[in-house]
């Protein structure tokens, strides 16, 4: 096969160009990096070079020629021992299509994609003889981390005042008298900053827990979290890997303004690559912080400020382990199906008893995991109360809300009664005033509303 | 608006020369003395203040070597250099045109850098972690990488180990200690530090060598890669080649020109070196010191390898619109091949033939590498990855909705195949 020498592009943007003069005739050897011909655009003129050694076959396109597409076979060089007979007589345009793709190697045996069972993480099963012990979400996940640190020499945690003060939030308190400033370390004042420390510590091998004060001051960091935790993985072919949990309170506190108060649970959920983890009550919490310091994959692990003093019952049990990516059935029902997550549990919680005494039976999913989003749950249920409503603590537009409600719509329209329903914050940044900031956020009141609206009960 | 009471005025960087300017470089001094004198690499930071605004050199542009910093290394191992160096350009050259062919979609060669790259590797151990920029594959041929997988990724066919899965020039070798690199720039610069820190964390004599142009000094990143490395005493190395060009803006637009890249260093603390760039030699010294400051505790060092780019920023650029044409060739600091190969004649450790012999051995390295490569695929044909394995890596294991989508995507694909 003679070697093909196309008309070169001298920018991704250029479609052709006129092949000004050849500076080698048929016949002539040449060797690689010999000029064979010039060629020029409006912009510019460039000298085509011999990709190899070997004889100047044919020229196919004609000196002054203009208007010549990019990627059009202008020379043939005929290698070691070719002769001209090599030469194809009639040559394929340059801009034939690629050739289409051989069959891939479909197993006969592959199914439509539904998700069966067994692709879902077992639910944690406890043992009938353990204790429960009364702990609030802050020392749960405290609790958590020490384990894991005692078990893992390579498990580190890292961020603003995580060391001698004890966490902004006191979420760390008792860390560095165990482990020391090595293992509980203070860093400067950047989230950009020692977020690619952690992410960089992950690749070289360690597991770090990196604190942000809050998810609001990680918007500066989100590029590490993104576009290196996330894809370097695949980015690398499978080589680079980083194990790494970035965690903190995310969404709206107390009278801590817009700045301070961003729910960022869509933002995250949104990237492959990431798992996003956002517990309501403090087994969840340690259940699960331990399951992502072991995931080999980022995790993105958002906590809720005004839930850290809430006291809940743990398991009193080594290694308890909550599987990532299965979502709680937290109140059984036959009527309605809330889903919600993080703080909006609770007041989920809180609007099936007032339903209950109207008459209304709500089931009340906590998602647990947003990513990977467990769907089959909610779509069993959906198909059981035949009616959804989706509860978030941010804003709705492309919200959790918005692609649960999407997946339902998809996977179960015909078993829905109802639209879905969607409770969330109202479409502004988070006002500063206790009554403006309370009215903006979604309440009780707002999911016992939507529960009556898809019962048709209002 | 209140009357001026001043006179400053808004002032905007212009490079010297621009494109119809005759280049002449005269201001920029080539030391003549071989100074500044080489501390002891555990020296106090505050030592290394004047390297940072001097320059390092071994090498003389007449080949004669001298000075404190003469590493000392062997004929066979400066051979070994010369070899490397010569590939990369040699392999520079084939990628640009098969780029201009078709064969890729991008290409960013390393001409009148390549000292940089070969030394860096040669003067630090295998196991320490380089997190390079796209301008040095030099690394990866000095530290043995097969040239026919490089050029696979760079055509992202059948035989390319990320299966397709990111971009020319962008290379990823783990096992050659050549971090993915980002596209982002900048950001590997504070994830080396951490790589740094976690081997100190556990324990190992190894370090991580970073690299940034000077243009993306101007990142975040850098300022934060600096602060913690000081903060931490981080065992790695910072290195600023500043090749006077970030694409069309000249180095002036990345800093102002009141200060040298090295000189940034001097304000967190850090150790500073600046380094003729196109000096193999001194090139080598710099980072042999700076990598036993870092491995004997004394922490990071920032280097600026002071060099010039002498083709385009990518194969999507034409430095002629910008730049005077002949600037590379009238650049004062010569060419890094030429002024080691200079050398290594003068000190009868090299002559013609040996080096005819040896364009010889590249050029054949290189076209049946290639040829070898393309025959696995390439932009122009098909690239030959298997479409199911673009599910695969996105987490460790695949989650089941991903294994869903893709049992979803592979039917519908053998749908679209079966109709056509």
């Amino acid at each position: 096969m003679p070697i093909e020498i196309k008309m070169p592009a001298l920018s991704p943007t250029m479609e052709e160009g006129t092949l000004a003069k050849w500076v080698v005739k048929e016949g002539d050897a040449v060797s690689s990096g010999d000029v064979l011909a010039e060629i020029e655009t409006d912009k510019a003129t460039m000298e085509v070079e011999s990709i190899d050694e070997g004889v100047v076959g044919k020229i196919v396109v004609a000196e002054g020629t203009e208007n010549v597409k990019v990627g059009a076979v202008i020379l043939q060089l005929l290698e070691d021992g070719e002769d001209a007979s090599s030469l194809s007589a009639t040559l394929e345009p340059a801009s034939q299509p690629a050739k289409k793709p051989e069959p891939g190697p479909v197993h006969e045996t592959a199914k439509p994609p539904v998700a069966t069972k067994s692709n879902l993480p077992p639910e944690t099963v406890l043992p009938t003889n353990v204790n429960m012990v009364e702990l609030t979400v802050r020392d749960a996940l405290r609790d958590a981390m020490a384990e894991e640190m005692r078990r893992d020499p390579t498990v580190f945690v890292m961020g603003e005042e995580v060391a001698e003060y004890q966490g902004a939030y006191k979420v760390t308190r008792g860390l560095l008298e165990e482990f020391g400033s090595k293992r509980v370390v203070d860093t400067p004042i950047t989230e950009h900053g020692f977020a690619g420390i952690g992410v960089g510590a992950a690749f070289g091998g360690l597991k770090p827990i990196v604190e942000f004060m809050t998810f609001n001051f990680a918007m500066q960091a989100i590029d590490h979290i993104i576009n290196s935790a996330a894809k370097t993985l695949y980015m690398s072919g499978g080589q680079m890997r980083c194990p790494i949990v970035f965690r903190g309170p995310n969404g709206a506190a107390s009278r801590v303004g817009a700045q301070h108060s961003q729910d960022y649970s869509s933002w995250y959920a949104h990237v492959p690559g990431l798992k996003v983890v956002a517990p309501y009550d403090s087994a969840d919490a340690k259940g699960l912080l331990k399951a992502a310091i072991r995931d080999p994959n980022p995790v993105v692990f958002l906590e809720h400020e005004l839930l850290y003093g809430e006291t809940f019952e743990v398991p009193d049990m080594d290694d308890f382990l909550i599987p990532i990516g299965k979502a709680k059935i937290r109140r059984e029902g036959a009527d309605v199906t809330i889903v919600a997550h993080s703080r909006m549990v609770g007041r989920s919680l809180e609007a099936a008893e007032i339903l209950a005494a109207e008459g209304i039976d709500a089931e009340i999913i906590d998602l647990r995991t947003l990513r990977p989003l467990d769907t089959e749950t909610v779509l069993q249920s959906v198909k059981k109360t035949n009616r959804i409503v989706c509860a978030e603590e941010g804003w709705g537009q492309h919200g959790v809300g918005a692609e649960i409600s999407a997946v339902v719509i998809q996977e179960a329209f015909d078993y829905l009664d109802a639209p879905p329903a969607r409770v969330h914050q109202l479409d502004v940044p988070l006002p500063y005033a206790a009554n403006l900031e309370a009215m903006s956020l979604p309440g009780v009141d707002d999911v016992v509303r939507a529960a009556k609206q898809v019962c048709y009960k209002d | 608006m209140s009357k001026k009471s001043n006179q400053s005025r808004l002032y905007v960087p212009e490079p010297p020369f621009r494109p119809g300017d005759k280049p002449d470089y005269s201001h920029i001094k080539v030391p003549a003395e071989m100074t500044p004198p080489r501390p002891d690499p555990m020296c106090d930071a505050h030592e290394t203040a004047a390297h940072a605004l001097g320059l390092i050199r071994v090498l003389r542009l007449t080949g004669e070597k001298e000075g404190p910093w003469d590493p000392n290394i062997n004929a066979d191992t400066l051979r070994a250099g010369l070899r490397f160096m010569m590939i990369n350009r040699a392999m520079d050259e084939r990628m640009f045109n098969m780029q201009r062919q078709g064969k890729l979609s991008f290409y960013m060669k390393s001409t009148g850098e390549e000292a940089i790259s070969v030394a860096m590797a040669m003067a630090l151990n295998d196991n320490d972690m380089i997190f390079p920029t796209y301008r040095q594959v030099g690394i990866l041929i000095a530290r043995g990488c097969p040239m026919q997988d490089m050029m696979c990724q760079l055509l992202s066919n059948k035989g390319d180990a990320l299966q397709g899965k990111s971009l020319p020039i962008l290379f990823s070798f783990k096992d050659y200690g050549f971090f993915s690199v980002s596209g982002n720039l900048g950001t590997q610069l504070i994830q080396g530090v951490g790589w740094g820190m976690a081997c100190a964390y556990k324990g190992t004599d190894d370090i991580a060598s970073v690299i940034t142009g000077e243009g993306a000094t101007a990142e975040g990143d850098f300022h934060y890669a600096l602060n913690f490395a000081s903060t931490y005493r981080a065992p790695c190395i910072i290195n600023v080649v500043n090749n006077q060009w970030a694409i069309s803006s000249f180095q002036g637009i990345a800093a102002g020109e009141g200060e040298t890249f090295a000189a940034r260093g001097t304000g967190y603390g850090l150790a500073t070196l600046r380094v003729d760039g196109n000096d193999f030699l001194a090139v080598y010294a710099a980072m042999q010191w700076a990598a036993e400051r870092a491995r004997r505790g004394g922490g990071a060092t920032v280097i600026e390898h002071f060099t010039y780019r002498k083709e385009g920023h990518s194969t999507s650029d034409d430095p002629t619109k910008y730049r005077p044409k002949n600037d590379g060739e009238v650049w004062p600091f010569g060419d890094p091949i030429e002024r080691l190969k200079a050398h290594l004649v003068k000190i009868k450790e090299w002559d013609d033939e040996r080096d005819e012999a040896l364009q010889k051995e590249i050029a054949d390295y290189i076209r049946s590498s290639y040829k070898a490569a393309e025959k696995l695929g390439s932009m122009a044909t098909e690239s030959g990855i298997a479409p199911e394995t673009m599910f695969e890596q996105v987490y460790e294991t695949i989650p089941s909705h991903l294994e869903a989508q893709r049992a979803e995507f592979m039917i519908e694909n053998a749908r679209k195949v079966g109709e056509e």
